[in-house]
């Protein structure tokens, strides 16, 4: 007898891509604005990302990616209450991923990437799958338009193999300008061919100033 | 003091109808180094003294940020303090994560005046020997609450817990009326001109004393060191010249004021028919 199908899944995919890029003393984050199901779009205006003192974007199931947020929030503030300070990023990074695995057998649908500056003031992003493994890297992108984006990123940004010894840095020699041109570059292109991804862009810059956000118009079909 | 007969333990009555441990709970708040509240329409002022135990140890931390709308300053038993500031952010973080919404304070206290009620009906439990002073805003402004290790809970205008801290009272029975149309400076300003009551001589540094102030548009938090000194600073200057003109009148004052306080603070041993609880 052929097993039984349940004919609902718990999951959606609401689409979108998100992307981050470490740099020497900065590290941008960006992700679009559009949320999808099918087919159909359900908001132009979303927002994918959320700040701590390091900065984390998701895509994949909104529901998901909320709930997720809103567990990290709620574990950011016992930890401040406990420590007087805010989470650094690596320890934010260690959270995130036991946060992912508690729910191993039954996971958030959601594709993170995290980023912010490190103990020393330089750029970390760490990249993540729905379980919790994650990697500090010199750049990611995770989400509908990863596929687009990741070849034009390794072509450009030519990080380093993490097998290399002795160990080289991540990091892009890129200034934080070139590296916020380069994203709005690479998300007007992804626009172009990924259906799921569009309307706006929103890009978050931290750096030794502080954290400031942009928004940039992206296609809207 | 002879009332050992009924005070082994919280959940035996003495004839007279009281809890003698419930009452040795308080008298361990009134041990306490001073911690005092005020408030205006819009901003709670929480003030406290440091005391510390050597010249070689830091001072115990007696004011906690429970939430950004709520901060709590403790006299007493300092470790039950905490364990009850603990409890208080955690039912803040459950309650934003449900409701996406502040915890209203009058919420908290009532769960707080029942988490210590709890304490006084178990056999196996001892009351908090703790104070807590509650400053808090919600939708219907800023309010100040004082816990009690009995269970009860009261609002208050301004009100000073602790050692000493009927120096302090006095002080803000003369000057609460005008509280309400304070400015937050004033309300500031009045804070450490109440813990200064309650120090009775000893000179007054920004290092003995922590100020925590909430208000609308202004999330809770300590002054730091540096602000402190500064205000203090500025009306030490004005109060050496307002001296001769008020050290009458604060004499006359106190010894009134000093009658009552002692009779309701020795209202137990003294007047049968007022148990402290009641007040």
């Amino acid at each position: 007898m052929p097993k039984e199908q349940a004919n609902w899944s718990p999951y959606d995919n609401n689409g979108g891509s998100c992307f981050a890029v470490a740099g020497a003393d900065y590290c941008v984050i960006a992700a679009d604005t559009r949320m999808s199901t099918g087919y159909n779009i359900l908001t132009r205006d979303t927002q994918k990302s959320v700040n701590y003192k390091c900065v984390m974007a998701s895509s994949g199931f909104q529901a998901d990616v909320k709930a997720l947020q809103k567990h990290l929030a709620a574990r950011h503030l016992i930890y401040q209450h406990q420590h007087n300070k805010q989470m650094s990023c690596p320890a934010m990074a260690q959270l995130l991923s036991n946060t992912l695995y508690y729910k191993r057998f039954f996971p958030y649908y959601s594709f993170n990437v995290l980023g912010g500056l490190d103990n020393e003031g330089k750029g970390c992003v760490f990249t993540y799958d729905a379980v919790g493994s994650y990697e500090k890297v010199g750049y990611s992108s995770q989400g509908s338009g990863s596929t687009l984006i990741m070849p034009f990123l390794d072509n450009q940004l030519k990080s380093p193999s993490p097998l290399l010894l002795p160990a080289r840095d991540a990091v892009t020699p890129l200034a934080e300008a070139e590296a916020i041109d380069l994203v709005k570059t690479v998300f007007a292109s992804a626009s172009e061919r990924d259906i799921y991804t569009g309307d706006k862009l929103e890009i978050v810059v931290i750096n030794a100033d502080g954290i400031r956000r942009e928004y940039m118009d992206l296609r809207k079909d | 003091m002879f009332r050992n007969q009924y005070d082994t333990d919280v959940t035996t009555w003495s004839p007279a109808g009281r809890l003698f441990q419930v009452e040795y709970a308080m008298e361990a708040v009134k041990q306490g180094s001073a911690a005092i509240g005020l408030r205006s329409k819009t901003h709670v002022v929480l003030g406290c003294v440091n005391k510390a135990n050597s010249e070689l140890s830091s001072h115990q931390k007696k004011i906690f940020k429970v939430d950004d709308h709520i901060g709590v300053a403790i006299a007493g038993l300092t470790a039950d303090g905490r364990v009850l500031s603990r409890y208080m952010r955690n039912e803040c973080i459950n309650y934003s994560f449900t409701y996406e919404s502040p915890l209203p304070v009058g919420r908290l206290v009532v769960q707080l005046a029942d988490k210590a009620q709890v304490c006084t009906q178990r056999s196996w439990k001892r009351p908090y020997g703790v104070g807590l002073l509650v400053a808090g805003l919600d939708e219907s402004g800023a309010h100040l609450y004082y816990n009690c290790p009995s269970g009860n809970y009261f609002e208050y205008q301004a009100f000073a817990i602790g050692s000493r801290s009927q120096a302090a009272k006095t002080y803000l029975e003369r000057r609460f009326e005008n509280f309400t149309d304070s400015s937050r400076d004033d309300l500031v300003k009045d804070a450490i001109t109440a813990i200064r009551e309650t120090l009775q001589g000893e000179t007054l540094k920004s290092s003995i004393c922590t100020i925590a102030v909430v208000g609308v548009g202004e999330p809770f938090h300590v002054l730091d060191q540096g602000t402190v000194q500064q205000i203090i600073d500025t009306f030490e200057i004005a109060a050496e010249q307002e001296d001769p003109a008020t050290e009458p009148d604060a004499a006359t004052g106190q010894e009134a004021a000093t009658e009552q306080g002692t009779a309701a603070d020795q209202g137990g041993s003294t007047d049968e028919g007022a148990a402290p609880m009641d007040i």
